[in-house]
């Protein structure tokens, strides 16, 4: 469905504009219907850019991304508006997504302004009712608040019953749990999981494995803008090969195995593969 | 870093603040700008003053019956109960000349000041929002009109028209100070721009004139009220200068005009204080008084400036 | 059984607001021993970073209402902002949250630790041997002094706070999120040089400050759990990681998701509801709202007790 065929992102820099930066060079996956693909890196390695460039907030220098074999970089900005019925995004800051002098409910008006300006008010209430309910929220607790009075949890949830006003076919979700508290990041990650039963494919962008891991069917790891190992996610976290995968691996803390076991399981495997 | 509403209380964010420090929520934050703005003693004295001065400017033309350039009495007399600030070198009603004086005043003021707000906000939001090229563009502009000697321009223009208005003279103003509108704006338009809400507004699909206008320009709300303020003293101060060295209009009168005409014809020297006090106090307590508003609904949108 | 080195007795700190006083810290008791690296997990608004900085008074708004903090059976004045300043630095040190962001960009980092040093009356030439021998430890080569922070990475710039906050070989270091804003590489290295640091004898005991369990579970020879302003469970690592008993505890390390974990084969759960708020604190047991297990005693709050050797739970349950 969401097909990236070398992609790849160049900056100018520099005092006049002299300099190139590539921060995503020749990258290529797939995101098909009903499945979620982690992007995962670490800062700097371009995943919030190929994210961007998927919603188009940022242009693409190069390669193609197409979504059901229409090409993004070509469509014209009047026909952006369309576009984004089949893709949204929901963001990393649940506060820095909501203007704050306005209501959070806002987005959701938003919303029916550009793309359901005829839907008569029952009927759009109905509608709204049912997408609060998909992200199991109550409308009375969350309807009419300003976004200062509801948590990051419910903010982030109620930027998903947002994306799914609109019939869409793809996801990207920037590091939309990490700065949730504990507790509450588990049940947006269970959100996302269950959204694939509609038939939704998510990009599920992080740079935390252990979230990657239990979410996604397909892993694509990231450095420097670059892939450096992509597969099925326990294929990926079972058996890696890339040496930066491995590391990636052996460095994030896991709760029930010390360090030193982790690395000593990784090299055992290194030697053994 | 997560957040929760404990820490929302307490915290004295280490990060950048946000544009303007107050709207903590919409309708909740006019209500509480209201409240501080009525007990705000600075606003409301500022407010007082100029708001008296304007219906001076209104009504005082009505209660005389003559213009104010006319020659209606005695040439040289000081205030009485039939001129109550007394006439001019020619025996023009210089009460009659200070009501219309403030009425082009704040018709300079108005003109001039909405002109360079509207300039300055066109430009500033433009080359905040868009970035790239056009924004290069822009700061070119800007910087250019920043840099060209405004006096030798009006000294040139001067040397032209011979027959100037009061309305050039506020087109020419409003032409002439925008530049530190535009950067100002430009600044707070490029900050709120990389934030995620304009994003999302961006996915809902609203253009760039729209967001631009409902998303951020709210944000920024209480800036563009007190920018256009100071925008507004900034021209009529301007004016009365130009006025003052003679490069003002031709025509009508104004307070600075006055005062150039008090010193042309010596009124210091002769003793005619009631010819240049009154127009010189008049700017003066005017441009003071909006400068004090100034601060005040600085105050009142700040809360951390709140004496409180 | 190892000596105490920090004893922290009903510790009470609450904050002054515009909408009235937040009870962040609530009779807070527990100690750490000598050479002890305790970790201090919660989510936010439990009331853990203002634990770490009432231990040190570096927050001017926390008002001390009520406790005792004693360091090496010496009492320390944290009811006093100025009497503290004899303490801070050479007995108990912080590493605060956003450290390496509030490094004054203007000054060269050599310059900086000057100052700081001098503030403390403690010469910089004098302690420029040691320094060396610390930078070249958590490797940092010598010109980094030369440099001005935007120049040096994250990972470099947290390593250069760490070992700026124990200089003077404070006993007690406190370390406050002292990873969060890292990539998991650099965590590892920054998490292992704490524990180095510990072992070197720089530093006596610690209490590393984060919301990270599984991050603690790696270095901490003991987790402290905190929520809403009291404490809730203290235990040796392995055991609060395998058998926690505090039903809070249990909830919140049965949501954490692992590399292992699939939504596919276990479907993990959270923890419904929110913290309650400091403002007016509930009575009773603050976790009853959420709490599966509740019942009628959890209107009495339950007292930190140890049910265990060095097994610390505030649970009528549990007990």
């Amino acid at each position: 469905m969401l097909k990236l065929e070398k992609v790849s992102k160049v900056y100018k820099v520099g005092v006049f504009g002299g300099r190139d930066l590539t921060a995503v060079r020749d990258v290529s996956f797939e995101v098909r219907p009903g499945e979620v693909v982690s992007l995962i890196g670490e800062s700097g390695s371009g995943k919030t850019t190929i994210g961007r460039m998927v919603l188009r907030l940022t242009s693409i220098s190069g390669g193609s991304v197409t979504l059901d074999g229409v090409d993004v970089a070509a469509v014209r900005r009047r026909d952006l508006k369309d576009y984004y019925r089949k893709v949204q995004g929901v963001f990393q800051d649940p506060f820095s997504s909501y203007n704050p002098i306005f209501k959070a409910d806002r987005v959701f008006a938003m919303v029916k302004d550009q793309y359901f300006p005829q839907v008569g008010g029952q009927q759009w209430r109905r509608k709204l009712d049912a997408s609060l309910e998909a992200v199991r929220l109550d409308p009375g607790q969350v309807l009419h608040r300003y976004p200062h009075q509801l948590s990051g949890g419910q903010l982030q949830r109620l930027l998903i019953a947002r994306a799914l006003l609109l019939d869409i076919r793809l996801l990207v979700a920037d590091e939309v749990i990490s700065m949730l508290d504990a507790s509450t990041r588990i049940d947006v990650l269970n959100l996302l999981a269950d959204l694939k039963a509609r038939g939704l494919g998510i990009l599920f962008i992080t740079h935390d494995l252990s979230l990657g891991n239990y979410v996604s069917e397909q892993t694509v790891i990231l450095r420097r803008g670059e892939v450096v190992e992509m597969g099925a996610t326990d294929r990926v976290f079972g058996d890696p090969q890339h040496p930066y995968t491995k590391r990636l691996l052996a460095s994030v803390p896991q709760l029930h195995k010390k360090w030193r076991q982790v690395e000593a399981e990784l090299h055992l495997q290194g030697e053994r593969g | 870093m997560t957040v929760s509403d404990q820490e929302e209380l307490v915290t004295a964010a280490p990060a950048a603040p946000a544009v303007t420090p107050a709207p903590v929520a919409g309708g909740r934050a006019s209500r509480e700008a209201l409240y501080f703005a009525r007990r705000n003693r600075k606003l409301v004295a500022g407010f007082g003053v100029v708001l008296l001065f304007l219906t001076v400017a209104v009504a005082g033309p009505l209660l005389t019956d003559h213009g104010p350039n006319e020659y209606v009495g005695p040439p040289a007399q000081r205030p009485s109960a039939r001129y109550w600030f007394g006439t001019t070198m020619f025996g023009q009603d210089v009460f009659a000349q200070f009501t219309h004086g403030l009425r082009s005043t704040f018709l300079v003021g108005v003109l001039g000041g909405g002109l360079a707000a509207a300039i300055g906000m066109l430009v500033g939001f433009t080359a905040g929002y868009r970035g790239g090229v056009v924004d290069e563009v822009l700061n070119m502009i800007t910087n250019i009109v920043l840099v060209i000697p405004t006096l030798a321009v009006l000294l040139i223009i001067a040397a032209y028209l011979r027959v100037r208005g009061v309305v050039p003279e506020a087109v020419f103003i409003g032409l002439s100070s925008w530049p530190w509108v535009a950067r100002a704006i430009r600044a707070q338009t490029f900050s709120l721009r990389s934030r995620e809400f304009v994003d999302l507004a961006r996915l809902s699909g609203l253009s760039g004139r729209r967001i631009v206008l409902k998303e951020i320009a709210p944000n920024m709300s209480s800036y563009l009220f007190m920018t256009f303020i100071l925008l507004f003293g900034g021209s009529v101060l301007i004016a009365a200068t130009l006025d003052f060295i003679g490069l003002g209009p031709t025509e009508g009168t104004s307070l600075g005009l006055m005062m150039n005409n008090a010193v042309l014809w010596s009124a210091l020297p002769l003793g005619m204080w009631w010819w240049f006090v009154p127009p010189g106090l008049g700017i003066t307590v005017i441009v003071g008084a909006l400068y004090v508003m100034n601060v005040g609904l600085d105050e009142v949108f700040n809360p951390k400036l709140r004496a409180m | 059984m190892s000596t105490v080195s920090l004893r922290v007795e009903n510790l009470r700190v609450c904050y002054r607001t515009l909408r009235g006083d937040v009870q962040a810290l609530d009779d807070v008791t527990f100690a750490v021993a000598d050479g002890e690296i305790m970790g201090l997990a919660g989510e936010s608004g439990c009331g853990k970073s203002t634990l770490g900085k009432s231990l040190i008074r570096l927050d001017g708004r926390m008002r001390h209402v009520g406790g005792s903090v004693e360091l090496d059976g010496k009492e320390l004045p944290v009811w006093d902002t100025a009497k503290m300043n004899g303490f801070r630095f050479k007995e108990v040190s912080i590493i605060p949250q956003y450290a390496m962001s509030a490094m004054n960009p203007t000054r060269k980092i050599g310059r900086m630790v000057a100052e700081l040093l001098e503030s403390r009356g403690v010469g910089f030439d004098t302690t420029r041997p040691e320094l060396q021998r610390r930078l070249e430890l958590v490797e940092l080569s010598e010109d980094v002094l030369a440099r001005y922070p935007i120049e040096l990475s994250g990972g470099m710039k947290q390593r250069m706070v760490m070992v700026l906050s124990t200089l003077l070989n404070p006993s007690l270091l406190i370390a406050d999120e002292v990873t969060s804003a890292l990539d998991v590489s650099t965590q590892k290295a920054v998490a292992e040089t704490l524990v180095g640091f510990r072992d070197r004898g720089f530093v006596k005991s610690m209490i590393v400050i984060t919301h990270d369990v599984s991050l603690v579970y790696q270095i901490a020879d003991s987790i402290m759990v905190m929520y809403a302003g009291k404490l809730a469970e203290k235990a040796p690592t392995d055991e609060l990681v395998a058998a926690p008993r505090h039903p809070y505890t249990q909830l919140l390390i049965s949501s954490l998701p692992e590399v292992g974990v699939r939504y596919a084969d276990r479907r993990l759960t959270g923890i419904p509801g929110k913290p309650p708020s400091l403002l007016s604190p509930p009575v009773g047991c603050r976790f009853r709202d959420r709490c599966p297990l509740a019942f009628d005693k959890c209107a009495e709050e339950p007292p930190f007790v140890e049910v265990e050797r060095d097994h610390w739970v505030a649970c009528w349950k549990a007990g």
